[in-house]
Order: C-alpha cells, then sequence, then structure tokens
C-alpha cells in the first residue's frame, strides 16, 4: 500500500490507523502471555511436586546477582516511560538519549546474566549427566566465588532436602530446567527487545518521531515494559522460593 | 418463497483493464507484494504443495494396508509415512488452508476494506511458513520423522532415531505464521469495516473467522513453548517432560492437546464460515438465524478450550476429571448442532439451485454431521474405552477434517474462483469431480469406521486377515479420492487462463465481495462502499438483477409454496 506522510493506504486517518496499531500490539502481548503461561504451568506443576528440590535449587542462585538485575530492568522502564513521553511532548533531543540509557540497561543485565550463567556452568548445575547439586558442597576449591559459611548452610540444607527427597538430584534438574528455560527465553525476549531499540535510536536520531506521529515508540514500549514484567515474575519464582533462614 | 435467476442477456463479459493481476509484473512483484489477495495466492501455491506431499504419504499408507502382512513398507518406513502424512496435512495444509488463502483474500473485501490492517505482517507471515516448511521439509528429507504428528514424549524428545528436532523447530515457526495471521484478522475485523458494516451485517464467514482467529491466537502460543520446551528437551537436555528426571510426559500431552483440540476449530470453524456464504447464496435466502449462528462460532471458540483431556482419557488423569471433560465435550454438540439445523433451515422452501459450490456444501453437510456425531460417541468415556486408538477415531477426525473442512474449502475455492482470477471453472465437470470425491471419500473413510468398531487399531503396519475386505475397499475409495483431487487442481488452474469470463457476480451473491469487479483492484474498491443493507438479504437488492417482482419481500407468516 501506497503511503502519504506518516498514513498507510489501507487506512483512513492517522487515528484509525494509531488505534489499530495499539490493537495489534496488546493483542501480540496476549499471546505472549499464553507464550509464558504455558512454561510457567509447568515450573508451577513441578514445584508442587518437587517442592524441596526447588527451594534447594532457588538456593544455589546468587540473590545479589538477581537482586541487581532486577533494579537495573526497573531502572530501564523507567527510562524507556521517558523516551515515550518525549516523543509524546515533542522532545526531539531527549528520545535518543533516553533510548541509549535503555539499551545500555538492558546490555548491563545480559553482562550479569551472562556471569550467573558462566558460574552454573562452572558449578556442574546444567542439567544433563554431570549435573551434581552437592558439587560446590563437594568441591569447595572449585567454587571460590561462594563463600564460606554459604557454603556450610548449603551443606546442611542439602542434607536436610536429601533426607525429604533421596532423588533430589534429579528433581533439582528439572528446577534447572525452569531456570534456564525462562530465563533463557526471557532473555531472548530482551534480544529482540533490543534490537527493536536499536532500530528506534536510528530513526529518532534522524527526528522521525513528533507529537503527532510515534507509534512505533509507543509501541515498542509496551513491549519493552512486557518484557521487564515476566522478570518480575521471574525474580520471585527462581530466585525466593525458601531462601536460607 | 421462491426467487428465480433471470437469465441476462447482456453485452459479452470482459475482464476489467486493470486489475489485481496484472498491476505489476515480475517475480520481485508476487515476492515482495503486500496485496493481501496476491499474499493470499502464494500461499494457495504453497498450501497446495504440502496437501500433494501429504497426499502422497496417504497414498503409501493406504497401498501398504492392502494387504495384511503389509507388502510394501517395512514397518519403520510405515511409521515415517503416517507420522509425515498428519503433520504436512495438519500444520501445513488444514490449518492455513482456509484462512490463509480465502480468509486473506476475501476479509478486506467482505468488510469493505483496501487492505489487511499490517499487510507487511500478512506477508511476513508467509515467509515464516515458508522458513518453518523448509524445516519440516528439511526433516522429512533426512530421515523423516516416526513418532506420530503429536510428537508424545520421551518417544520424541528421548528414544525416537528420527530427525525430530528439524521437524519440531519447523512446527514451531510456523505457529507464528497462524499467530500472525489471526492477530491480523482480529485487528482488522475491528478497526477496518467499512462506513454500515456493523457487528451483526459482517458476512458469517467474517464470523467464523473472527472465532478462528481468537482460537488462533491463545492457542498456538501454548503448542509454541510446548514444541520449544520438547525441543531443548531433545537438544540440550532439559527435563520437564523426562521421566528419568521426575518430569512427567503427561504435562506434555496436556499441553500439547491444549493447542491441538482447539486446532480443530481452527479447521473447521473457517469451513462453517464457506458453507454459510454458499448456502444462503444457493437456496437464494436470507439465512435462518443469522445471530444464532453468528454466535455458535464464538460459543465453539470457547468451548473448545475446555475439553482437550478427552484425547487422554485413557493415558492417565482422574476418573472425575474425564468425567467434567466428558460432559464439557458433549456441549460442543450443541452450537455445532445449532449451525447445521440453520443451515438446513435456510434450505426450507428455498429456491435451491445445483451449482458446483452448493454440491460440496451438501456434502459438508452430510459428511460434517456423521463426523460430529461420532464425535459424540468418542467423547462417551465407556465408548472412548473401546474404540481409543482404533480406525474408528481415524474415521471420526477424517469426516471433520477432510469431510468437513476441506469440503468446505473446495466449496470455497469454486464459489469464488471467478472472483479470484475473473474467469469461470467447467460447471459440469466440476460438479463430477464433486460427486467423485463424495463417493472416494465415504468409500476411503466408511469401512474404517467398521474396521475400529472391530477392533482394528491404528498406526500398525500389519492387520489380522479378517480386515482386508475392509481396508482393500478403503484404499480402493483413496485411488478415487485422488482422482477427485487432482482434477479440480488440473481444471481451476485451466480456467484460471482460459475460463469463460464470470463478470463481478456470476451466481448472483449478497456480499461486498460481489459489489467490485472480478478481479478486482489493487486497492479493492474504487470508492470506498457504504453498506445499507443486511447480510444475504436478497429481497432489498435491486442491483443483484433477481426476478422477484411477483413475490412481497417479506414472507406470510404461515409459510409459503
Amino acid at each position: 500500500m501506497h503511503r502519504t506522510g506518516a498514513l498507510y493506504g489501507q487506512f483512513k486517518t492517522l487515528e484509525q490507523q494509531k488505534d489499530t496499531a495499539s490493537l495489534g500490539m496488546w493483542i501480540f502481548l496476549v499471546t505472549e502471555v499464553m507464550f509464558f503461561g504455558g512454561i510457567m504451568l509447568a515450573y508451577t506443576i513441578n514445584r508442587h511436586t518437587y517442592f524441596h528440590a526447588f527451594a534447594m535449587g532457588s538456593n544455589t542462585l546468587s540473590l545479589k546477582l538477581g537482586g541487581f538485575n532486577t533494579v537495573v530492568l526497573l531502572a530501564s522502564s523507567f527510562t524507556m516511560a521517558m523516551a515515550v513521553w518525549s516523543a509524546q511532548v515533542g522532545k526531539k533531543k531527549l528520545i535518543p538519549l533516553f533510548l541509549t540509557l535503555t539499551i545500555v540497561l538492558g546490555f548491563v543485565f545480559f553482562g550479569v546474566k551472562y556471569v550467573e550463567y558462566a558460574q552454573k556452568f562452572h558449578h556442574h548445575l546444567v542439567p544433563g549427566k554431570s549435573f551434581d547439586i552437592s558439587y560446590c558442597v563437594n568441591h569447595p576449591n572449585q567454587c571460590e566465588d561462594v563463600d564460606g559459611a554459604e557454603l556450610d548452610v548449603e551443606r546442611e540444607e542439602i542434607a536436610k532436602a536429601l533426607a525429604a527427597d533421596p532423588d533430589l538430584n534429579a528433581h533439582a534438574q528439572l528446577y534447572y530446567s525452569a531456570y534456564f528455560g525462562m530465563t533463557g527465553l526471557h532473555a531472548l525476549h530482551m534480544v529482540i527487545g533490543a534490537g527493536l531499540l536499536l532500530w528506534l535510536l536510528r530513526n529518532s536520531l534522524s527526528g522521525l518521531y513528533t507529537p503527532e506521529w510515534n507509534t512505533p515508540v509507543d509501541l515498542v514500549g509496551l513491549y519493552w515494559h512486557f518484557v521487564d514484567i515476566v522478570w518480575i515474575y521471574l525474580f520471585p519464582l527462581l530466585y525466593l522460593i525458601d531462601r536460607h533462614k | 418463497m421462491r426467487i428465480a435467476r433471470t437469465t441476462n442477456p447482456g453485452p459479452a463479459l470482459r475482464l476489467p483493464e486493470k486489475h489485481y493481476l496484472n498491476a505489476t509484473y515480475g517475480i520481485r512483484s508476487w515476492l515482495l507484494t503486500t496485496d493481501h489477495k496476491r499474499i493470499a495466492l502464494l500461499y494457495l501455491l504453497s498450501v497446495t504443495f504440502f496437501f500433494f506431499i501429504g497426499g502422497f504419504f496417504a497414498m503409501m499408507i493406504r497401498l501398504h494396508l492392502l494387504t495384511p502382512s503389509g507388502y510394501l513398507l517395512s514397518a519403520d518406513t510405515y511409521n515415517r509415512m503416517f507420522t509425515m502424512h498428519g503433520v504436512a496435512m495438519i500444520f501445513f495444509f488444514l490449518i492455513p488452508s482456509i484462512p490463509a488463502i480465502l480468509g486473506n483474500f476475501l476479509i478486506p473485501l467482505m468488510i469493505g476494506a483496501k487492505d489487511l490492517a499490517f499487510p507487511k505482517i500478512n506477508l511476513l507471515s508467509w515467509y515464516i511458513y515458508i522458513v518453518g516448511g523448509a524445516f519440516t521439509l528439511y526433516s522429512m528429507v533426512t530421515g523423516g520423522l516416526d513418532t506420530g504428528w503429536t510428537f508424545y514424549t520421551p518417544l520424541s524428545t528421548v528414544y525416537s532415531n528420527s530427525a525430530v528436532a528439524p521437524a519440531v523447530v519447523g512446527i514451531f515457526i510456523t505457529g507464528f505464521s497462524s499467530i500472525l495471521t489471526g492477530l491480523n484478522f482480529l485487528v482488522t475485523i475491528h478497526t477496518m469495516r467499512a462506513p454500515g458494516m456493523t457487528w451483526f451485517r459482517l458476512p458469517l464467514f467474517v464470523w467464523a473467522h473472527y472465532a478462528t482467529s481468537v482460537v488462533m491466537i491463545l492457542g498456538t502460543p501454548v503448542v509454541a513453548i510446548t514444541l520449544a520446551l520438547a525441543a531443548m528437551e531433545r537438544v540440550f537436555g532439559l527435563g520437564f517432560f523426562n521421566p528419568a528426571m521426575g518430569g512427567d510426559p503427561i504435562l506434555f500431552q496436556h499441553l500439547f492437546w491444549f493447542y491441538s483440540h482447539p486446532a480443530v476449530y481452527i479447521m473447521i470453524l473457517p469451513s462453517m464460515g464457506v458453507i454459510s456464504e454458499l448456502i444462503p447464496t444457493f437456496a437464494r435466502k436470507k439465512l435462518f438465524g443469522y445471530h444464532f449462528v453468528a454466535a455458535a462460532s464464538l460459543a465453539i471458540a470457547v468451548i473448545g478450550f475446555l475439553v482437550w483431556t478427552h484425547h487422554m482419557f485413557l493415558t492417565g488423569q482422574s476418573t472425575y476429571a474425564a468425567l467434567a471433560f466428558s460432559f464439557l465435550t458433549f456441549l460442543v454438540a450443541i452450537p455445532s448442532a445449532v449451525k447445521t439445523f440453520n443451515w438446513t433451515a435456510t434450505l426450507f422452501g428455498g429456491s435451491i439451485s445445483f451449482d458446483t459450490p452448493m454440491l460440496y456444501a451438501f456434502g459438508f453437510l452430510g459428511l460434517f454431521l456423521i463426523g460430529g456425531l461420532t464425535g459424540l460417541f468418542l467423547g462417551c468415556l465407556g465408548v472412548d474405552m473401546h474404540v481409543h486408538d482404533t480406525y474408528f477415531v481415524v474415521a471420526h477426525f477424517h469426516y471433520i477434517m477432510v469431510g468437513g473442512a476441506v469440503m468446505g474449502y473446495l466449496g470455497g475455492l469454486h464459489f469464488w474462483w471467478p472472483k479470484i482470477t475473473g474467469r469461470m471453472y467447467p460447471e459440469w465437470l466440476a460438479r463430477i469431480a464433486a460427486l467423485v470425491l463424495f463417493v472416494g471419500f465415504n468409500l476411503t473413510f466408511f469401512p474404517q469406521f467398521v474396521l475400529g468398531y472391530l477392533g482394528m487399531p491404528r498406526r500398525y503396519h500389519v492387520y489380522p486377515p479378517e480386515f482386508q475386505v475392509y481396508n482393500v475397499m478403503s484404499t480402493a475409495g483413496a485411488s478415487i479420492l485422488a482422482v477427485g483431487y487432482l482434477l479440480p487442481m488440473v481444471y481451476l488452474t485451466w480456467a484460471a487462463f482460459y475460463g469463460k469470463v464470470a463478470g463481478d457476480n456470476p451466481w448472483p451473491a449478497t456480499g461486498l465481495e460481489w459489489k467490485t469487479p472480478s478481479p478486482p483492484p489493487t486497492e479493492n474498491f474504487e470508492v470506498t462502499p457504504v453498506v445499507t443493507w443486511e447480510a444475504y438479504d436478497f429481497h432489498n437488492r435491486p442491483d443483484l438483477g433477481l426476478d422477484d417482482s411477483s413475490h412481497p419481500a417479506v414472507a406470510p407468516a404461515h409459510g409459503d409454496d
């Protein structure tokens, strides 16, 4: 369809075009809710069945890194909201600034996630043949990034969990399946979001977005907030099941 | 009251000078088009391709089952044949067939819009379909697939030696094509209707696609995540469905059927939409109970989400859950029956003509009735225990999917072929093909009801000799069916180039799509139409050229001739 200014040929007015685009984005987010809903269902059922293994798995995560990332993502939601606001009120110089901040925060999140994933590989916490929930407890010299006091608590907890669930090592792999599945899909959504933000950044530098027409900023904003909200669910589901008392 | 079709010996019909087919030329103008009508034709080609691939596998199955000991294929190859038949037909033919071809072509025309809301996303969805199809074809030629189209774990994730991963990835990808099509339709129907096209003036084809789109956007993401988890389990060793880690294979079945049962309604609802267009047109009568038929589409979509475990009555669930799901399954029969009764009631007192599309509509009515009622047998716990995983099930769902969905698809293709190509198909040849299809279909699948009832299990590559007579009948029927499918492919292709010029509204029918030239211009309508009439109202439409001068516009209360 040919295009007149910002108005695509299949629409009659800019207002109709904007309503249509928003409705499309909201429906897309509904499909995303169903998508994450599937894996959250699998998580919930397994957590209910193997609570001890899930609590144990949760305790091997780093609350500090997870908490830091939560703050980073919330901050990125704020900068994204500011970018949308700047576009709406026509502060053309501020749009690229806030978009850049959002992208930077996104990459900080990836960096922390990389550190966490790498740690899990080193600690034999990736589902598969070499998975060993007690690896750090039994090989403290291989896990120098976990401090001694923490390991002592972990040793006790593993002993207790093993008493309640002799198959702890198998079931903890289900926890880590959930961990890698959910955070992996979340990270994939962040990568797509970062790509969209870079595209917005390029367009905003050439001054494309005005108070009359800023639909892409608005819609990518919706998407970015949605991805943040997913994390707001993932953080307690994965990190806070049954923290050390 | 009857309305006769007048023969109107006007000047010889001619194609419009400029239309969407000759607006631009060259392969790029097709591969980069954002015109919904051209994208529909791209889908038509690719979906037909997969139909014949799936058809080839079906013929291999039927030829193999000609003798009790199975003379043609090894057991292993047989497993691959029925799996790939299911995968090709369900994910790459039935689900996209009516929505992505006819829905894509017609929804903007029917609501008086210039295009779908998101033309680029529409093109993107076709490319996604092609990429997903390529992955699945890759799986088919590099070892095939032997898990059954249902991909039950842990067979698919741990034990199968066939090319499961690329097929699963292919179906995962194709799912997004379906999601984007559904999204595009929903938004288009909400925001792009022409002035005067109120919700209750929409053709029922549009209502049916609205309901279908709801199922597409709510169900498909769930199968996407399920298949993604299964693929990650096979490739990276995740454990949700792996009993060795305490995972639950039944969970896979729940998640899979949460989509794959509603997916049946993705196949049948659009077909019902087609039938709702055909019957009023060829009975020349307003559809009986318009509002109820529209609401029945939505009801089927909603209830369809609450019945999935009837596929799992014998694979492990609580008896109480089975009771509840059995009851909910019976509920689907109500809106389905509302539709069937309303179509039949529309015929009463109508002025029926037996053009080819109407023959398909009649075929649909009978076959859907059998398919639907045997669905109730299967939803009944006691009977299901007896016929579970037998040919009774195979016969039942082929009556719905082939007898229902494909009959509607072919009926619609014939009905709108003059709109799509501007040319008429050869009527008598088409009537014969419809008859051949009907005979071939029943000969193929009716004996399978008997086989299943007698206890022949599905998916076995050998069977006891006493079942041979029914299997021979079924294979003979399949050969006739194959002729019935090849005929339309040949003459519709021929007609697209050499058929008689059809004119804007050859039937005549009442929808907006018939008020624009055939084939339509790229922008669909020269001027945005303003709708002032109700759907299927033949009486207040002098523009149709129907002779109803001798009859009052309102039917007398006591009925009529």
